[in-house]
């Protein structure tokens, strides 16, 4: 197996374990996160709670579970919604180009002008803390980059020929982008996806680490790291499982998209085929 | 010819590429001095060949048999040895001169790379050397600075720069991969010229790989004729031309010989009376070139007041060379761009491009064979897309019978509609595109190039096609091209057309015996001509005498 699939299959293995882990939580974990059981707290990894228990007794695998359901729920719905906004955009911005282009493209770069954290520091400290504002703040500078790499791609195939046959069967804009711009860039989008979905991953940790986020009680892998730092001269192991989760997921979706580039890029597909 | 004499000498080359064997037993020589043209059509194993000689095959190719240069075998060599050669004893010219230049290094530093690398060169003198080099190659330092960037120069001027390269260290072989396929056909006779002139002075070899039998017919003084990975026929390129003996050889010099007269499709006693199919009146469309927010964009005229006509059932050629605008005015016809000036009238009727019905009765073949087909839709879908004009598209099932049935009158079989673009060869899918360009019965079609990107045979294949719809159909052609040997040969009028204007216009026969305007007589003097070329070869030639001495 070359190192290429098997990077694609580990990527594979490791997001949908975490998928799969959160969406087992939404209906059972091994204890109750919002049951507090103070005389069993702050246990080493053991038979009864497998990862250990935190400061106020509840079980760390449960937290990590119900954790995992919030930090990828907000990440995925919010890439879903800049997704959903930034690859129109980009579409529309190719496909009329002139000052809808201009207006889109500099409108973007506007959002890019700030660092993604800041701009996510501005919009929950102006809306308050919560999920729900997590999400769109990370969701808000999703759109440019979805819009940037969507336009992009999608220029290059309005200069090709299919696409002037398009036009010449008499098909508008819009028609043309939803036939043949959109189907062409699914591959390029897949990949962007995974990537965007690991980056909002970091994000929304980030967010919940400094309290700008998921707010207790529900847990979060952000809460967790916080919770853990006062006391990791006490239960080191605290800090460090959410820590791992955090890495190996952001890993796993990082190895998912580039092994999905790979495969889908058929300029990098079977190396003996192109020239050295 | 013996061993010794032998520059370059191939014995018995066997290429494998995942597991297909491609070339087999492929014998060939090369003397200082000499050029050998590399003839075949696509497939025939020709830039492979070029490719094995330079260590260059695609990874995971499996090679057997010897590559002798000066006598030592290349084929066992280690890949630093042959970095050490190529470049040094050969260099290397390939098709495309857009992507053989590193666009991000002023084209002085790339020529002197090569001597500071080979040649053991200070930056300094590397420079000087350079500014020589492209001197030679025609770009004086006076006019083409060193620090231009690629960019910044024409395709034929990167070619140019891309030889100075290659002769660089004066190699004693040079190989030319289709050098000039790429290129207007004035370029092309001037970088001919040029390496022509370069294997005189230097006294290297020269391995021109082509497809095109006129150039040969100008360059060589050797041709192997290839196909399907071996040698057919080899020998001096006077006698093989003028006489071929295999069957391959003859079928390949006659598809190359165009007709020099158009035939008259059937009886058209309407002809020149008959109102317009096509009017194009006094049409100007201007491209606005940079500006932005604060800069102020300057304007050019990419197609200045022309005027043209096609009538019902007419083939007309419109020819020119790269930027002339030629392209720009069929995006016009083909009301995919608005003029800014001038009028577009399609059976009398003022046509802006937003009319279905008048739309439909024009359609377009493309030159890239594979890029005019979405590769995730299937034929069916691809054919019929041009239905959307008729308003409501047909269900499925009719959509399929209808491509069913055109697929096979363009020669093909019905049961391809299910198939993917991708899965066809680069004639069957020019006959994809002609089947796409039919189903809203079309009264003009545009060929765009349709059949520059085809070998020889398919391409008297396609035209005997485009001959047959015309005459069955009646339908008209407006053919545009760059190759004014298939122009002349199937079309009835000409526009040539320079610099966005229309500067001779008449019937084919006339213009291209007698030219009036001074471009249309440079455009002919350019283009390779097998004939003549083999006329001018009976001649005495004492250089070709010397070479063999």
């Amino acid at each position: 197996m070359s190192p290429r699939s098997w990077s694609l299959r580990l990527g594979l293995v490791l997001s949908l374990g975490f998928v799969a882990l959160a969406l087992l939580a939404l209906w059972w974990t091994p204890f109750d996160t919002a049951q507090l059981a103070v005389a069993e707290r702050l246990q080493g990894p053991g038979a009864r709670h497998w990862l250990g228990t935190d400061q106020l007794g509840r079980d760390v695998l449960s937290l990590l579970m119900r954790g995992a359901a919030t930090s990828l729920g907000v990440a995925l719905v919010a890439v879903a919604v800049g997704a959903g906004l930034g690859v129109p955009l980009g579409l529309w911005a190719a496909a009329r180009g002139g000052w809808v282009d201009e207006l889109i493209m500099r409108a973007n770069d506007v959002v890019f002008a700030f660092p993604s954290l800041l701009l996510a520091i501005l919009i929950t400290t102006w809306l308050g803390p919560g999920a729900l504002n997590a999400i769109l703040a990370i969701a808000v500078f999703n759109i440019p980059v979805f819009a940037r790499i969507v336009r992009g791609g999608a220029l290059g195939l309005w200069t090709r020929e299919f696409i002037l046959a398009a036009r010449v069967a008499g098909k508008g804009r819009l028609r043309i982008s939803a036939e043949h711009v959109l189907p062409n860039l699914a591959g390029l989008l897949l990949v962007q996806l995974s990537i965007q979905l690991s980056l909002g991953l970091l994000a929304e940790t980030g967010l919940s680490y400094l309290g700008l986020g998921t707010q207790p009680p529900l847990p979060s892998w952000g809460r967790m790291l916080a919770d853990a730092q006062t006391l990791t001269a006490l239960a080191p192991s605290l800090a460090l499982f959410p820590g791992l989760a955090v890495m190996l997921a952001v890993l796993g979706f990082n190895l998912l998209g580039d092994g999905l580039r790979d495969r889908l890029d058929p300029r990098l597909q079977g190396q003996q085929g192109a020239v050295r | 010819m013996n061993q010794q004499t032998a520059l370059l000498s191939i014995e018995q080359l066997q290429v494998c590429i995942a597991g297909r064997p491609l070339i087999h037993g492929l014998d060939l020589q090369l003397r200082a001095g000499q050029i050998l043209g590399l003839v075949g059509e696509s497939g025939s194993g020709k830039s492979l060949t070029a490719l094995s000689i330079l260590g260059l095959l695609p990874r995971g190719a499996q090679r057997a048999g010897r590559i002798l240069l000066d006598g030592e075998d290349l084929l066992t060599k280690s890949e630093r040895a042959l970095n050490a050669i190529r470049g040094r004893d050969i260099g290397m010219v390939f098709q495309e001169p857009m992507t053989a230049l590193n666009p991000l290094i002023p084209i002085g530093e790339q020529v002197a790379e090569v001597l500071r690398l080979h040649g053991g060169l200070a930056r300094r003198a590397a420079l000087a050397r350079a500014a020589e080099l492209l001197e030679r190659v025609g770009l004086p330092a006076a006019r083409f600075g060193l620090e231009r960037y690629p960019h910044q120069l024409s395709g034929g001027q990167r070619q140019r720069v891309a030889i100075a390269i290659a002769i660089a260290l004066k190699p004693r072989l040079l190989i030319a991969d289709e050098p000039t396929t790429a290129l207007d056909v004035s370029t092309q006779a001037q970088i001919l010229e040029l390496l022509r002139r370069l294997v005189r002075e230097e006294g290297c070899a020269l391995l021109l790989v082509t497809h095109d039998l006129a150039v040969v017919a100008e360059l060589a003084d050797r041709v192997a004729v290839l196909r399907e990975g071996g040698v057919v026929e080899e020998g001096a390129a006077q006698s093989v031309l003028s006489h071929p003996r295999e069957a391959y050889t003859q079928g390949l010099l006659q598809h190359s010989r165009l007709p020099r007269q158009a035939p008259r499709y059937g009886d058209r006693s309407d002809g020149a009376d008959a109102a317009p199919l096509l009017e194009v009146r006094e049409l100007v469309r201007e491209y606005r070139l940079g500006g932005g927010l604060f800069a102020k964009p300057t304007g050019l005229r990419a197609v200045d007041g022309v005027s043209l006509t096609v009538r019902p059932g007419e083939t007309v050629g419109l020819v020119g060379e790269s930027g002339c605008g030629k392209s720009t005015l069929l995006r016009a016809i083909l009301g995919l761009d608005a003029p800014q000036g001038g009028e577009i009238r399609l059976q009398g009727q003022v046509y802006t491009g937003r009319e279905p019905a008048l739309r439909r009765r024009v359609q377009i073949v493309f030159q890239d064979p594979y890029g005019s087909f979405d590769p995730r839709w299937r034929v069916w879908q691809l054919v019929a897309e041009p239905l959307h004009l008729l308003g409501r598209m047909p269900d499925p099932a009719e959509c399929r019978r209808r491509v069913g049935a055109l697929l096979e009158q363009v020669g093909l079989r019905a049961a391809d509609a299910e198939r993917f673009a991708h899965e066809f060869s680069g004639g069957q899918r020019q006959r994809i595109a002609i089947a796409r360009a039919l189903i809203t019965e079309p009264a003009l079609i545009v060929l765009d190039e349709a059949v520059s990107a085809l070998d020889v045979s398919i391409r008297a294949q396609i035209l005997a096609l485009l001959a047959r719809l015309a005459r069955e159909r009646g339908i008209a052609y407006l053919f545009v091209s760059h190759d004014l040997a298939v122009v002349r040969a199937i079309t009835e009028r000409v526009y040539v057309m320079a610099q966005g204007r229309i500067v001779e216009s008449g019937a084919t026969q006339e213009v291209f015996e007698a030219p009036q305007h001074p471009y249309t007589a440079r455009l002919l003097a350019a283009t390779p001509d097998l004939e003549r070329a083999l006329a001018a070869r009976a001649l005495p030639q004492p250089l070709v005498d010397l070479a063999e001495a």
